[in-house]
């Protein structure tokens, strides 16, 4: 019974790395439209990469959480846009919009907010056992 | 003859904690359904439910207090990984609806064992009321 305790961990530490993918994915398509000046300044998508979290982890242990291990910002080049009346024009006349797909923001987001709805359902579950394993013997 | 409440409860009490194990398992699988490279794994229920059977009929004596405590039961219970269905390019052989489908089976088992256990207890109350 005590390790339906662990389960809480486990299924809280995935619910904060998809809340983490999921406010990525929020802030990637919050600036899709955000125009600048040069590619450098130009914002880039970001992705939180998962990890395992293995630490005390031993061949007979069984709960493995999951941690985010950095977010990584898109190596794909910006998308020069041809706009020579835009103030923020450089001088070959072209502004930079970021290199954020929201096509593939969107499939991540879907995906992010099922993962988390399963991890949710875990945790409900291993709570309706735990409450019924506290009454055990009781009726 | 002294009442033992190993035998009263029977294999309950271990299939008992094979289950949480398991479930344990498969809501770990869950959790690292996107990891990149996370190997889903599971306990073969019948081998870790022998196992835990078996870890209670040995008793060792411990004649020192650095000895270690061997015979525990559920310490047999290696994870075993999963044949994926469908391997994905990141590494991952978590399939999500199949674990969410195994985690919903245990969950009803553990229900089960908790059931049979409730019952073995009234059984043993009824006996010590002898109503």
């Amino acid at each position: 019974m005590s390790n339906l305790f662990k389960l809480f961990d486990v299924s809280g530490s995935a619910l904060s790395a998809q809340s983490v993918r999921l406010n990525a994915v929020a802030s990637n398509m919050a600036n899709a439209q955000v125009v600048s000046g040069s590619p450098e300044q130009a914002y880039r998508a970001k992705h939180p990469v998962f990890a395992s979290v293995l630490q005390g982890v031993g061949p007979h242990s069984t709960a493995t959480p999951v941690q985010v291990v950095g977010v990584m910002e898109s190596q794909a080049e910006p998308r020069a846009e041809y706009a020579p009346n835009h103030p923020l024009a450089d001088e070959q006349g072209y502004v930079y919009k970021p290199n954020v797909n929201v096509v593939e923001e969107m499939a991540n987001m879907i995906s992010a907010s099922r993962s988390y709805q399963n991890n949710v359902e875990v945790m409900n579950t291993t709570k309706q056992l735990l409450l019924r394993t506290l009454q055990l013997g009781q009726q | 003859m002294s009442l033992s409440f190993d035998k009263a409860l029977g294999i309950h009490a271990d299939a008992l904690q094979v289950r949480s194990r398991r479930l344990e398992l498969l809501a770990s699988n869950l959790a690292n359904a996107d990891t990149p490279n996370y190997k889903a794994r599971d306990i073969d229920f019948r081998a870790a439910l022998g196992h835990a059977q078996q870890g209670q009929s040995v008793t060792v004596t411990r004649t020192h207090s650095a000895h270690l405590a061997v015979g525990t039961p559920g310490l047999g219970m290696e994870p075993q990984y999963r044949v994926p269905n469908q391997p994905s390019l990141d590494g991952n052989t978590v399939d999500a609806q199949m674990e969410q489908a195994a985690f919903s089976q245990n969950a009803i088992q553990y229900q089960a064992s908790l059931d049979f256990l409730n019952a073995r207890f009234r059984g043993l109350r009824t006996a010590l009321k002898g109503e």
